[in-house]
């Protein structure tokens, strides 16, 4: 984050003088009121949007789907340390003797010390066969005792199949459910603005994970539903200011009211999704692989939430807006 | 102003409490100290096995038709009702009789042998002449008590088996999830807890009507061998057991003889020591097939009535296969096979490396969190990590007292509630700053401030709280670690970043000399 300074003085602490003092300033990352015409931006940027979606859509169908993980597609996955550096090759061909040939090994942590091995579907007998066979074919290679299982995980295909609906209807159903609560609290157009900026959001993020690869799991799908709901707080903001600038100027446009709302919100906006990008981000790089998939997701989705919430939430609403106005 | 000592007050009890709770996870505490619970970790964190089953209850319900029908067609063959046929359509078992004025006969047969059956009125013509299914009664035990019965029957295994801190549940309508922390084999575990474990006792075919091994005769099954014990054998063996393993009270573990491996003895009630009795007596120098979950671990000859009401099975198990045997013969066989849907074992090492990881992470992120605001916003910056220290503290607090799981992904819940607690100061503290600018003194700016903030900070803690429980809905296992993370955070952060944070903004412009805030 780069520091501007208002250019007058950072005096963060207003000394004395009672109510007739001049206006503090304070130490700010940006001015009160940057005066930047957002709404006139939001025809731009909704065509950035459009074409963001596009190309997640054509990322997924291009690479055939997700990188899905053994929680969605079912079968077996075990991950094991070594305790010097190992070539992958090596551990490839030890389960290829296995009679392992389908299995997936990636080095993880990018150490040569950790592996995954994944093999995908299979309706036979479930799991323990599968990782009992890994944990041979590289105790015969290497040796017994000559690596540390991490961790095993074995999902049968029912289970795979049982997640994806639920996973589905849960990302559903907490966008609806946001649209809902903002209609209640609000109004109809500004329920519609929040849920379409929502999905917005988790499309862009999904094609985020198919842009690199990642591994789509139960994890990542708690990342996204944790987006849809942080990702409607910043739109939350504008929207209580949108609502309360314009009860104070009746008389001026709701394009104008939008755009002073989302001005003077800026820098909690900023600020609020600062905080959680930041230590998302720590997450991210300090947490260990376990949960890279899980805030790499996060991280990705705040910074699109928090973008949306200005340039698609907010011109979703003024649409709305208008076309009611006009019918009245 | 005088409930400012009261709220306050209140907020330093909830601090002591929590600080009370938490200390025997961080630290060893005196035998005196109040509380002695630890924060509890989940599987993730300190290694173990995941094992969610499916109780397959409609598969139990196909056994026990099954089992009817071979059942009936001994009892009919001995009742001598002349050339007859049993067939299973469905789970219906239909019985045709070569001599049809007999019907009668077999159906007043079957009214006093099976009391579980109901005979269903035939249409007459093409139809079978008895036609039997189930009784309702009979397929709501098996369904109700099938899920319930397995739960019992695992526990039991699992506590001979030495876990520490086992936990089972039932979830859904027939799953079951075993957690078991720490453990060692997981193999041998599974095979423990899922084996169906139906012990039976049947007599080898012999004679013309055993058939072949292709064709077997009527009221006649082909089993296989055990692997471990008769390799690839097959047997032609009796339908219908002389015993089940229901009816045995104890076993224990024998080593036999030299190169013979370990051997399980068991001990029959009385009412299965006399069935023993009568059935190896009457059948002295025939083969006895004893079969475990459909394989022939042995089927040694009848040298001579058997009346003690006791046996052995030998197979040449190992040890820990022939303990293994002995507990689930001890505590009775699963009322219905089970599924193994999903299994989760995470090793001691990385459960150690996730949770210095999640630490690592947590304290970096906050030290980040803490220096920025309170370069950012001074004095208010100060309170705000006032409370997001209280805040941390109450959730940890809430995981030790209510018993709550900590998982790797709740650690990266709490690391994101750090980041978003702040959230609700800084909407004050912004709103409070353009008091400030308009020219408002310090109290009437606080007041606003925090007046004109409270429904944003309300509207975007209640969304978050509501994916919150959606996701505890949605997920289970760790997932759930993290929604309950996520929405205590939302209850705590409303608690301490607008409770609290006011309580010590009400205390400082109690004094009347005090006429500015830093923010």
């Amino acid at each position: 984050m780069k520091a501007k300074r208002t250019g007058e003085a950072h005096e963060a602490v207003q000394r004395g003088g009672g109510p007739a003092a001049a206006p503090a300033t304070f130490l700010a990352l940006i001015p009160p009121n940057p005066g930047i015409d957002f709404i006139k931006l939001s025809p731009g940027m909704l065509v950035l949007s459009a074409v963001l979606i596009g190309l997640s859509l054509a990322l997924l169908v291009y690479r055939g789907g997700l990188n899905y993980g053994i929680d969605f597609a079912g079968g077996t996955m075990v991950e094991v340390r070594f305790p010097q550096p190992v070539a992958t090759s090596d551990v490839r061909a030890a389960l290829g003797q296995a009679d392992l040939r389908g299995a997936t090994v990636q080095d993880i942590g990018g150490g040569s010390t950790d592996f995954q091995v994944r093999v995908q579907g299979g309706e036979t007998e479930m799991g323990s066969a599968v990782a009992d066979d890994v944990r041979r074919g590289l105790q015969a290679k290497f040796g017994e005792g000559s690596f540390d299982v991490l961790r095993v995980e074995a999902v049968g295909p029912k289970v795979g199949r049982d997640l994806w609906r639920r996973a589905l209807l849960a990302v559903l159903a907490s966008t609806v459910v946001m649209g809902v609560y903002l209609w209640v609290k609000f109004n109809f157009g500004f329920g519609i603005g929040a849920a379409v900026a929502l999905l917005h959001d988790v499309v862009i993020t999904v094609g985020a994970l198919a842009l690199i690869h990642l591994e789509f799991d139960l994890t990542t799908v708690a990342a996204l539903l944790t987006v849809v709901g942080f990702s409607v707080n910043d739109t939350v903001i504008i929207f209580d200011r949108i609502r309360e600038t314009r009860a104070r100027l009746r008389k001026e446009p709701l394009e104008t009211v939008a755009n002073l709302a989302i001005n003077e919100t800026l820098s909690r906006t900023v600020i609020t999704s600062g905080t959680a990008i930041a230590v998302t981000a720590c997450l991210l790089t300090l947490g260990g692989a376990v949960i890279h998939g899980f805030a790499f997701t996060l991280l990705a989705g705040f910074v699109i939430g928090t973008y949306s919430s200005i340039f698609v939430a907010t011109p979703v609403v003024l649409a709305i807006e208008r076309r009611r106005g006009h019918r009245r | 102003m005088g409930s400012i000592g009261w709220r306050g007050g209140a907020f330093l009890a909830l601090l002591l409490a929590s600080a009370v709770v938490i200390a025997p996870t961080f630290a060893s505490v005196p035998a005196w100290w109040p509380w002695q619970r630890t924060i509890r970790l989940g599987l993730d964190l300190r290694g173990g096995t995941y094992l969610l089953y499916q109780v397959e209850v409609e598969q139990a319900i196909d056994n026990a038709v099954d089992r009817r029908a071979g059942e009936l067609e001994a009892e009919l063959r001995e009742a001598n009702l002349g050339a007859f046929t049993v067939d299973r359509v469905g789970r219906e078992i239909q019985v045709r009789l070569a001599a049809k004025d007999r019907r009668a006969e077999a159906r007043r047969l079957v009214e006093d042998r099976f009391p579980d059956l109901v005979v269903s009125e035939s249409a007459g013509g093409e139809a079978a002449d008895l036609q039997l299914r189930l009784a309702e009664r009979e397929l709501s035990r098996l369904r109700d008590g099938a899920v319930s019965q397995a739960l019992e029957i695992m526990r039991k295994r699992i506590d001979q088996f030495g876990v520490t801190e086992p936990t089972l549940q039932t979830q859904g309508q027939d799953q079951i999830v075993v957690q078991l922390p720490g453990i060692q084999d997981p193999q041998r575990a599974k095979d423990l807890i899922g084996r169906t474990a139906l012990l039976e006792f049947k007599l080898l075919a012999e004679g013309p009507q055993a058939g072949t091994l292709q064709a077997p005769g009527p009221g006649i099954q082909v089993l296989p061998g055990d692997a471990n014990g008769g390799g690839r054998t097959q047997y032609l063996v009796e339908r219908r057991p002389i015993l089940t393993g229901d009816m045995i009270t104890d076993a224990s573990v024998r080593p036999g003889g030299v190169g013979e491996g370990y051997a399980v003895d068991f001990t029959l009630d009385s009412r299965g020591a006399k069935l023993f009795a009568a059935a190896t007596t009457q059948h002295v120098r025939r083969r006895l097939a004893i079969v475990l979950d459909g394989y022939v671990q042995s089927a040694p000859e009848i040298r001579e009535p058997i009346t003690g009401g006791q046996g052995q099975i030998t197979g040449r198990f190992r040890i820990e296969e022939a303990q293994d045997l002995a507990n689930v013969l001890r505590h009775g066989a699963l009322p219905a096979p089970l599924r193994l849907l999903e299994e989760r074992t995470v090793g001691p090492s990385l459960g150690r490396d996730s949770i210095r990881q999640g630490s690592v992470s947590f304290v970096v992120a906050s030290v980040f969190i803490v220096v920025f605001m309170l370069l950012y916003y001074r004095g208010g910056g100060l309170v705000a990590d006032l409370a997001l220290l209280l805040n941390v503290l109450l959730i940890l607090g809430a995981f030790a007292a209510f018993g709550f799981t900590l998982t790797l992904p709740g650690i990266a819940g709490l690391v994101l509630t750090v980041g978003m607690a702040v959230d609700a100061n800084v909407l004050i503290l912004e709103r409070v700053r353009e008091e400030l600018r308009t020219g408002k003194g310090a109290r009437a700016a606080i007041a606003a401030g925090y007046e004109r903030a409270w429904t944003a900070i309300l509207d975007t803690n209640v969304t978050t709280f509501l994916s919150g429980l959606i996701l505890f809905q949605f997920g289970s296992g760790p997932v759930r670690g993290f929604a309950v993370t996520l929405c205590l955070g939302i209850l705590t952060t409303l608690l301490t970043a607008v409770f609290a944070t006011r309580v010590l903004y009400d205390w400082r412009l109690a004094n009347r000399r005090v006429t500015t805030v830093s923010v």
